[in-house]
């Protein structure tokens, strides 16, 4: 435990396949502390489980050594510690990938990799047999064969790799917003107990876990929300104080905007009850958060709170769920929507009948003409429509037929049909469990590269 | 487009951003002053966010305030269709659900 007054927290990425020249810049200019990377969701650290199960030495974010190639020279230089979950199913094999890529981009000192284990529970999920949020059954009971288990991990198995003095954390499930909060606790010395501060800190890593979106992305709206040179989105900082206040900023000449309302925004996003936000480290109460600008792009943040921490962590299970095959086709024009309509009337019936594809496995939409809005807004007037169809199968085999039926409409569908695509890919389908938290023990790992 | 004095759109007095949890669309709605805030806490209810989700919402829609903020949670359960292998729409998340809300018209 230090005794640190204020530190310096940089988002570097809010998602796997998030932007990474703003996170250079903030490890270029920002005189960050730490620089921390969200990069796995809930989806994601399934599919890296499917392709470790292909390749053991994979399972890591793809993208995990371009991001550390760009930062490491500066932070590696400038003392700021890197924290990031882009371990996803392999944080072991990311760290030792990492560790081979240093003396190509620094030298001087040796470089200290600490690696966070112990989120991967598929053991422990098989043996307990939980049940599953989703479909109220216990995990045996569900023919789907089980790919993946991991549990949310919190703060705390972050602190002990904070003390070895690392350049470098790399974790797999390590919740959201403890990337951010691990640095306070151990900074300030905050124990599990002081419910406010470890809620005062998830507000602080709730705002920053998604990088642009404080600072005008998922915001903008060139009529009603206009923000500038959106092209150089500047991701955020935060100076925190050791009593949890914050102030929020980004780098002066970066893209963007950080005011009181991308604040509020960010602050509810994807947080169904503000009063009971529930983390591995806290159940942090955000009813009370307040905002106020201070400088221009300046913002400060007080009021968060908290309360005891849930008693059993949460679980993601990937499960395997067959293949999805899907083809688009354009039309535009007069008679767009009931070319499409006829289209999409055309294909479902040919994969029905000639392929065996059970029809309610069947979905088409009208992109253009409401398919975003589900059908509650269809719009049958659209200038151009895109027939989107996709089906859920059992084998690759079957997902190809999709995309080649939409595709031949070419020479046998309705008219003036262009433009057509295909694809498929490998379904993994996520549920939800909870696990006692003495079942998920956690273990840090050293590695120095000299 | 609907013509009408007295009906104000969502669009005219607050933003909203959209979040997901499993197959829960989440609804935050951010009123632009403490007379928008008032109006749709009075108008902007469950049942009128029920409605203009259509067949998709039946299950019980929830509303926190938040009047510090100010602020407007919904939470619509099952609008997402998760299903056991995930919803095949387009945009699973219903990350442009957001800018159907505004469309609604008050009171």
């Amino acid at each position: 435990m230090k005794q640190t007054r204020s530190i310096r927290l940089g988002a570097g990425a809010g998602f796997a396949g998030d932007r990474i020249d703003p996170a250079r810049e903030l490890a270029m200019s920002g005189e960050l502390d730490y620089l921390i990377f969200e990069c796995l969701g809930e989806r994601t650290v399934a599919a890296g489980q499917s392709r470790k199960l292909r390749d053991p030495a994979a399972g890591y974010d793809p993208l995990l050594l371009a991001r550390m190639r760009a930062v490491l020279p500066h932070t590696l230089a400038s003392k700021t510690t890197v924290v990031t979950n882009s371990g996803a199913a392999n944080p072991l094999g990311a760290s030792k990938r990492i560790a081979q890529l240093i003396p190509e981009i620094f030298q001087g000192r040796p470089v200290r990799i600490a690696t966070v284990t112990g989120d991967d529970v598929l053991e422990a999920v098989k043996a307990t047999d939980p049940v599953v949020w989703e479909t109220g059954r216990p995990v045996s009971q569900h023919t789907e064969p089980l790919v993946s288990a991991n549990a949310y991990i919190g703060a705390e198995a972050v602190t002990p790799a904070l003390a070895q003095d690392p350049d470098i954390i790399i974790a797999g499930r390590l919740a959201d917003p403890s990337l951010y909060l691990a640095p306070l606790m151990y900074e300030f010395g905050w124990e599990n107990g002081d419910h406010d501060l470890l809620g005062a800190g998830t507000v602080v890593g709730h705002l920053l876990e998604c990088a642009g979106q404080l600072t005008g992305g998922y915001y903008a709206d060139p009529v009603t929300k206009p923000v500038p040179n959106m092209d150089r989105l500047g991701f955020p900082f935060a100076d925190v104080n050791n009593d949890g206040t914050a102030v929020f900023g980004k780098l002066e000449d970066s893209g963007g905007i950080l005011t009181t309302r991308t604040c509020s925004e960010q602050l509810l996003y994807e947080v169904g009850n503000p009063a009971a936000y529930l983390t591995p480290d806290v159940t942090a109460d955000f009813s009370a958060v307040n905002f106020k600008q201070v400088a221009p792009e300046r913002v400060a943040a007080s009021g968060g709170r908290g309360s005891r921490r849930p008693e059993q962590l949460k679980v993601t299970l990937g499960y395997r769920g067959g293949w999805s095959g899907e083809g688009q086709i354009t039309y535009a024009g007069p008679r767009a929507f009931e070319r499409a309509d006829l289209a999409g009337t055309i294909v479902k019936k040919r994969l029905t009948d000639i392929h065996g594809i059970p029809t309610e496995d069947i979905h088409v939409e009208f992109i253009g003409a409401g398919a975003a809005f589900r059908g509650l807004d269809l719009d049958k007037n659209a200038r151009e429509v895109r027939l989107r169809v996709t089906a859920q199968v059992g084998t690759e085999e079957e997902a190809e037929i999709v995309g080649w039926e939409v595709e031949s409409l070419y020479t046998n569908g309705p008219a003036g049909g262009g433009g057509a695509r295909k694809s498929h890919s490998e379904i993994l389908s996520i549920r939800s469990c909870l696990i006692p938290r003495d079942l998920v023990p956690t273990e840090v790992h050293m590695t120095e590269v000299k | 487009m609907e013509e009408s004095s007295t009906r104000t759109s969502v669009d005219e007095l607050a933003d909203v951003r959209t979040g997901d949890k499993a197959d829960t669309l989440i609804l935050s709605v951010f009123p632009r002053t403490a007379s928008d805030y008032e109006f749709l806490r009075q108008h902007l209810t469950e049942s009128k966010v029920a409605d203009h989700f259509g067949s998709a919402s039946h299950q019980a829609v929830t509303r926190v305030l938040m009047p510090e903020l100010p602020g407007i949670v919904f939470q619509l359960p099952g609008v997402l269709g998760g299903g056991v292998t995930g919803s095949p729409t387009l945009d699973g998340h219903g990350k442009t659900l957001s800018y159907h809300l505004l469309s609604l018209k008050l009171p």
